[in-house]
């Protein structure tokens, strides 16, 4: 929970991560480039105060995350989104079961989202189903840029990935987070390509699609299609911090998602341990839209509280307190938002 | 000295680091539709004189994760761009610190091609690739030019701005730019030509023009943004690399003041 000006929000990070990056992990020179590309994210975009040494970023452990998150962090509740990244390190990138004991041992504040990859066949499919018995998730989380033998990339689209998303159906599996990285196939493409969400979206329209870091660096092919599919949610993991160096950025992509996809489909992530709640949420809740880009409302306190929490919250079924919940918008499920903000020189 | 000798030394070129710059100046990151001069990515040039020059060029990319298609991209019209200068015998160009380095460096040096270089992972060619990009940046460009119109005229409202044509944009930088853009695509340079149009060049209906242009300010939005991380990125992985960089207005701010250049961006109120 975080309080300001007589406000209390409730807060939920809704991608975290327990890694293990540390180079008795690392299988190849790809596991250090891998943890030194976020560790670069994390000192490009971090405050000074908040930059975390390399020895310190490689590993954080169960105990520090707890402090992190629930002591200093005002973070209620936090999803693990577990990344495997078995071609990179020799145990996983992600600690599944370091994760999912913490889980375990904090259901009230820890929820553990698995992982898996449709290039697994049938074997993968019976490992997800014996995964899932033993420990009960509702959400999965496609690294679609995961290396695999010698492919470096899947679709959502695949014929396999769809034999997967019916087994998540079939087990109760609603809640499928994608991280889309620059996969190579085919490598004639955009690498970053989100349209294949809009084909699984489409056909899946029971399942949830909470695309990470809201599509970036594609946004606005993300927006695109997340307007026309009631079912497509934005993740603002790696989207956060650009509050800190780049503000009429992040205010940018804060107001084209309000205004495509709207405030009840967007969900605050703080990425731990690419960065902390802390200061994530500090800086959200003081956040405003600069007073020139007219072509964006003002963003509102119930705005920020469903971002920072509400909206997860619904999503996996977590209970907030009664003082603290907020009504839907009761917006269009499809198409832009504030069409009336469509006009620059409305506001003028 | 005779005439032959004269004819000869006629044809001897110098090949200077500064050609080799201005040559790769024309050579673009695909997605960010710039030089790679101006980003910061050609980390050194060396010319090894005398009779038949060898030049080396070493290119640099903000993470090691990078998409493997544009590094080799740029990487391949780097050796090319650099191949035809005059008097240039031969030209290696190498990629570091990228997952895919030891690939597309041994691709390059066997002049192997695309295909080649990534078997079973290529299917066509990028030509499809670059054209997605290249309508991207045009429509940026579009949306840049007819903002800053709305914003210049207050009487100018959204619904009207599909009859805006060519002549009636603000000279300056940013039509240059998105004429510059329509000719890539093969789009008409006619003045009377209407600015807000599609990939192929067709105008949009009345009521759709709204959306269109919503659209496409998110297009800009992305590019930009993209634009000032990967820059960031860079510096932050190669520390000097800043010096190298040129500045980029658009998107601009306060964070991205480089050093060398003054930088006036309107104040924001939190």
């Amino acid at each position: 929970m975080y309080s300001k000006d007589g406000e209390n929000y409730f807060i939920v990070d809704a991608h975290i991560a327990l890694w293990d990056a540390r180079p008795e992990n690392q299988r190849s020179i790809h596991g250090k480039q891998f943890i030194d590309c976020f560790y670069d994210y994390h000192r490009n975009l971090s405050p000074e105060s908040e930059t975390w040494s390399y020895e310190d970023y490689l590993y954080q452990g169960g105990e520090r995350l707890m402090k992190d998150l629930f002591t200093d962090g005002y973070v209620d509740h936090a999803i693990f989104q577990s990344a495997y990244l078995g071609e990179f390190y020799h145990r996983g990138f992600g600690q599944t079961e370091e994760a999912y004991g913490l889980a375990s041992a904090h259901p009230d504040k820890l929820t553990y989202n698995h992982c898996f990859d449709p290039r697994n066949g049938e074997a993968g499919l019976d490992q997800l189903r014996a995964d899932h018995e033993r420990m009960g998730f509702k959400g999965v989380k496609l690294y679609t840029a995961e290396w695999h033998g010698d492919s470096r990339g899947y679709k959502l689209s695949d014929p396999w990935a769809y034999r997967y998303f019916e087994e998540c159906r079939a087990l109760g599996i609603k809640n499928i987070h994608v991280h889309k990285g620059p996969t190579i196939r085919p490598l004639d493409r955009d690498a970053f390509d989100v349209s294949d969400v809009d084909h699984a979206a489409t056909d899946f329209t029971d399942l949830n699609f909470v695309v990470e870091h809201v599509g970036l660096p594609r946004l606005e092919d993300f927006c695109w299609i997340a307007t026309q599919e009631p079912n497509v949610h934005g993740g603002l993991a790696v989207a956060m911090p650009f509050m800190h160096t780049r503000p009429r950025y992040f205010a940018q992509i804060i107001g084209e998602l309000i205004y495509w996809i709207g405030e009840d489909r967007i969900q605050f992530s703080s990425d731990y341990a690419l960065w902390t709640p802390r200061w994530l949420v500090e800086q959200f809740v003081d956040f405003q839209i600069p007073e020139d880009m007219t072509e964006y409302a003002p963003l509102t306190i119930e705005q920020k509280k469903k971002i920072l929490g509400l909206n997860a919250a619904k999503m996996y079924d977590l209970p907030v307190p009664a003082e603290l919940q907020l009504p839907d918008a009761g917006e269009t499920a499809t198409g832009p938002r504030q069409p009336e903000r469509a006009d620059l020189a409305s506001a003028q | 000295m005779t005439a032959a000798h004269a004819e000869l030394a006629g044809r001897v070129h110098t090949v200077t680091e500064d050609a080799v710059r201005r040559s790769l100046s024309t050579v673009f990151d695909p997605e960010l539709d710039e030089p790679i001069t101006e980003l910061g990515f050609v980390r050194s040039i060396r010319v090894d004189g005398g009779p038949d020059p060898t030049v080396r060029v070493h290119l640099r990319l903000p993470t090691s994760f990078c998409s493997p298609n544009f590094a080799y991209l740029m990487a391949s019209d780097s050796k090319d761009a650099v191949a035809a200068i005059p008097g240039v015998a031969a030209v290696v160009v190498e990629l570091d610190d990228h997952h895919d380095s030891d690939l597309i460096n041994t691709g390059l040096a066997a002049d192997a091609g695309y295909r080649g270089t990534f078997l079973h992972e290529a299917e066509d060619s990028l030509e499809d690739l670059r054209r997605i990009f290249r309508r991207k940046a045009h429509t940026a460009a579009m949306e840049r030019c007819l903002t800053g119109l709305l914003r210049a005229d207050p009487a100018l409202r959204v619904e009207d701005v599909g009859g805006v044509g060519l002549r009636d944009l603000l000279p300056g930088r940013e039509t240059d730019a998105l004429l510059r853009r329509r000719t890539a695509l093969g789009l008409s340079g006619d003045p009377d030509a209407p600015v807000l149009v599609d990939d192929d060049g067709r105008p949009y209906p009345a009521e759709a023009v709204p959306l269109a242009l919503r659209r496409a300010r998110s297009t800009r939005i992305s590019i930009d943004g993209n634009a000032h991380f990967c820059r960031g990125l860079l510096r932050t992985r190669y520390e000097g690399s800043g010096a190298d960089q040129a500045f980029r207005s658009e998107g601009a701010e306060p964070a991205d003041h480089h050093p060398l250049l003054p930088l006036t961006v309107k104040e924001s109120h939190p």
